[in-house]
């Protein structure tokens, strides 16, 4: 299991947000902004609550359509898949909410048991797959999740504070899972407001503040010399929450 | 006030008795209803998960017509098929009239739009929950329909249930379209309407009890399932 | 499209209805008639009887007068027995029917509270029944269906020379055996015809206070219904039945049933 098929190696295709903005029922909620994420990188969007975090993923996930500005991959949409805060998982066993989402991405009858257990076996749920996915504790319900992204083999996961609900032994796993993913050659792009989480996994960092892009840099200039007012606040531990 | 006690009586003598024409009253009655029931719900699940999904123009005139269905008078759907089915009528050379099939037609009209309308309100308040999810695996909306229906398979049973409960409960349009024939088309309901007619109210209220327990047992079976279902499921 | 559905779905109907009776497909007509016969037990007693001879099953469909007319006009039924010889004689007139006859009568009764309020019991004629009944102004449960029993009724509140109307007369809109059981719940007086009455098993406070009248004469009618109007109703096997009402063997047959010891049709055919 240790070997990681990595996914076949084409380039994973750009994405880039050209003066998005998002606003609901006349309130501005995201003020427009640029973006551009290439390769494999693990970007890792961080800001207070209301920031916009969530929004953005949605948005760049193409789970909400941007009320200005344009959303667009390079050639063609790669394969995503998205991990949220609270998992929605099906009222089926945990087995069959992964021979589910096979069935989904068009996977052979036949192959897909045995692929859901290898997934389940991945994840350390081997033991739970003929119970009830909504009885498993929110940290088995998060990796089980993560198995089901994991079979959509994704070149691009949005993970949305997949963590925040979670006790330290299971965002330990999901870390892991995470790395994985990157190891498989998937491109991540995950929100946290954990600066800890941040430090171990982030290549790039994206601040959000106030519906605003602050700032875009790379994980290590971030944390030693963040270009913002807001981020040297935010390291520091100054931002409120 | 004897009849109360006498009811019982005659009830429990009509269960212990095995009489085979109450049999085959009982038989009819579960048979009709239950054929009905598994009719409507075959159009009627669908049809109101899609209504969950689909936004139209005119949706909401749909969902109020829908809902308004569900308090049709059973004697005016009856009326309906009568005059669909009677000779005279455009499906007439079927000859369905005053048969068992007839009485079933009826029903799945009065029950079709019970399933459709609560279906439709618990779809689409298990996709609000959902949408994400499936959308981000990119799930088209016909496939949701399935995956929808089996996930609030729960629920749905209770909605079955309210539907084979006014199905079989009903007496104002099998009478009519059925005739009541001795044998052929005769149910509890109309048993009870006619023995009540003739003054024979002890067994007409017999009768009623008897109804009562069958729908009661049914109900106890489905609840059994769907307790099962819960425990196995989540 | 959606006629092919409908199709579908009645072939399929058709297959279930049938299932448990096609072996004698061929051999049921569908009879319209009156819930008095019906509900007093006669069809129980006779139908039976002309199966075992023909083979032919009947099918009895037991309405109000008017809804058998309509049912018969509309090729729903076979054959019609029906107890309204003026609506029978009009039904053939309107080329719906070829032949009517007659074939048994029973008789109205009036009913009422034992106390008698109105004093029905000293009244000789049916005319003075009525007409003391208005005077009293004592409740009065009324069919007020249109059968065959609330025209009768209303004919001979006419001869009575009463226009029934008030607070005391109440117009149920139900069948015989419900305006029973409700004139039985208010002590109301109310004209039944004699078989209902007999085989009714909740009379409560009600007894019988007037009888044998002429003009309670209650004539059964038998009608066969027009093949060219309705070519596909089993006109030959509604014929054999017409004609078994009238032989000796069928008004035999309706002379000896009786309930509670009482015959309550005496049969009438011509010859």
């Amino acid at each position: 299991m240790n070997d990681l098929r990595r996914l076949p190696v084409t380039a994973i295709p750009s994405l880039a947000l050209e003066g998005v903005g998002f606003a609901h029922r006349g309130q501005t909620l995201l003020q427009p902004l640029d973006l551009r994420l290439t390769g494999c990188q693990r970007t890792l969007v961080m800001g207070p609550n209301g920031a916009g975090k969530s929004l953005l993923m949605r948005l760049a996930h193409g789970l909400l359509v941007p009320s200005r500005g344009r959303v667009s991959w390079e050639g063609r949409p790669p394969r995503q898949a998205m991990v949220f805060q609270r998992p929605v998982l099906l009222k089926r066993s945990a087995l069959a909410n992964l021979t589910y989402a096979l069935a989904i991405n068009g996977t052979p009858r036949r192959r897909r048991k045995l692929l859901a257990r290898e997934a389940l076996e991945r994840f350390g749920l081997a033991a739970l797959e003929k119970r009830p996915a909504r009885v498993l504790s929110g940290g088995e319900q998060q990796r089980l999740a993560l198995a089901r992204a994991w079979l959509a083999e994704p070149e691009v996961l949005f993970l949305d504070e997949p963590t925040s609900a979670l006790d330290p032994a299971a965002i330990q796993a999901v870390e892991d899972a995470v790395l994985d993913f990157h190891r498989r050659g998937t491109r991540i792009l995950m929100t946290t407001h954990d600066l800890q989480q941040a430090r171990r996994l982030a290549d790039d960092i994206v601040l959000l503040y106030g519906g605003r892009l602050v700032e875009h840099s790379p994980a290590s200039d971030f944390f030693t010399t963040p270009a913002s007012a807001e981020a040297r606040a935010f390291i520091r531990g100054e931002l409120v929450w | 006030m004897p009849d109360d006690a006498n009811a019982f009586q005659t009830a429990l003598a009509l269960i212990m008795g095995g009489d085979p024409d109450l049999l085959g009253i009982v038989m009819l009655s579960l048979q009709v209803s239950l054929t009905a029931v598994l009719i409507a719900a075959l159009i009627a699940l669908p049809l109101g998960a899609a209504l969950a999904l689909w936004q139209f123009p005119g949706r909401g005139v749909a969902i109020v017509m829908l809902n308004a269905m569900m308090g049709l008078p059973p004697v005016v759907a009856g009326l309906a098929v009568y005059l669909l089915l009677s000779r005279a009528g455009p499906l007439g050379e079927f000859g369905l009239l005053f048969t068992p099939g007839a009485m079933v037609i009826a029903q799945v009209i009065l029950v079709l739009p019970i399933i459709a309308a609560l279906t439709r309100q618990q779809v689409e308040e298990l996709h609000s929950e959902y949408r994400e999810q499936l959308s981000s695996m990119g799930v088209s909306r016909s496939r949701r329909i399935p995956t929808l229906l089996w996930d609030a398979r729960l629920g749905l049973t209770t909605v079955m249930l309210a539907g084979f409960g006014r199905a079989s409960a009903e007496v104002g349009a099998v009478m009519i379209v059925g005739g009541n024939i001795d044998g052929v088309s005769r149910v509890m309901t109309t048993a009870i309407v006619l023995e009540t007619s003739k003054g024979n109210l002890p067994l007409a209220l017999g009768l009623g009890i008897v109804l009562l327990v069958l729908v009661a047992l049914i109900n106890a079976a489905a609840h059994l399932v769907g307790e099962t279902a819960q425990r196995r499921l989540g | 499209m959606k006629k092919t559905g409908l199709t579908l779905v009645a072939v399929g109907l058709t297959g279930l209805s049938l299932g448990a009776s096609a072996q004698d497909e061929a051999g049921f007509i569908t009879l319209a008639s009156t819930t008095s016969t019906e509900n007093s037990g006669l069809f129980d007693a006779i139908i039976p009887l002309f199966t075992d001879k023909s083979g032919i099953k009947v099918r009895v469909v037991a309405v109000g007068t008017g809804q058998a007319f309509e049912i018969a006009r509309r090729g729903d039924a076979d054959s019609l027995l029906v107890h309204d010889t003026a609506g029978e004689k009009h039904f053939v007139q309107e080329g719906y029917g070829t032949e009517r006859a007659d074939v048994m009568v029973n008789d109205f009764v009036l009913i009422g509270p034992g106390e008698d309020p109105a004093g029905l019991s000293e009244a000789e004629t049916v005319e003075q029944a009525f007409g003391r009944i208005a005077d009293a102004e004592a409740p009065f449960a009324s069919r007020g269906d249109d059968s065959g029993t609330n025209r009768a009724e209303l004919r001979l509140w006419e001869a009575a020379g009463v226009e029934p109307g008030g607070d005391w007369y109440r117009e149920l809109g139900s069948g015989m055996g419900p305006t029973l059981n409700t004139a039985a719940g208010m002590d109301a007086y109310v004209m039944a015809d004699r078989a209902t009455w007999v085989a009714f098993d909740n009379p409560q406070n009600l007894e019988l206070l007037f009888e044998g009248d002429d003009a309670l004469f209650n004539q059964y009618g038998s009608v066969l219904i027009d093949p060219e109007r309705h070519p596909h109703l089993k006109h030959d096997l509604a014929e054999q039945w017409h004609e078994w009402l009238l032989s000796e063997e069928g008004q035999q047959a309706i002379a000896d049933f009786e309930v509670k010891g009482q015959q309550l049709f005496f049969p009438n055919a011509a010859e």
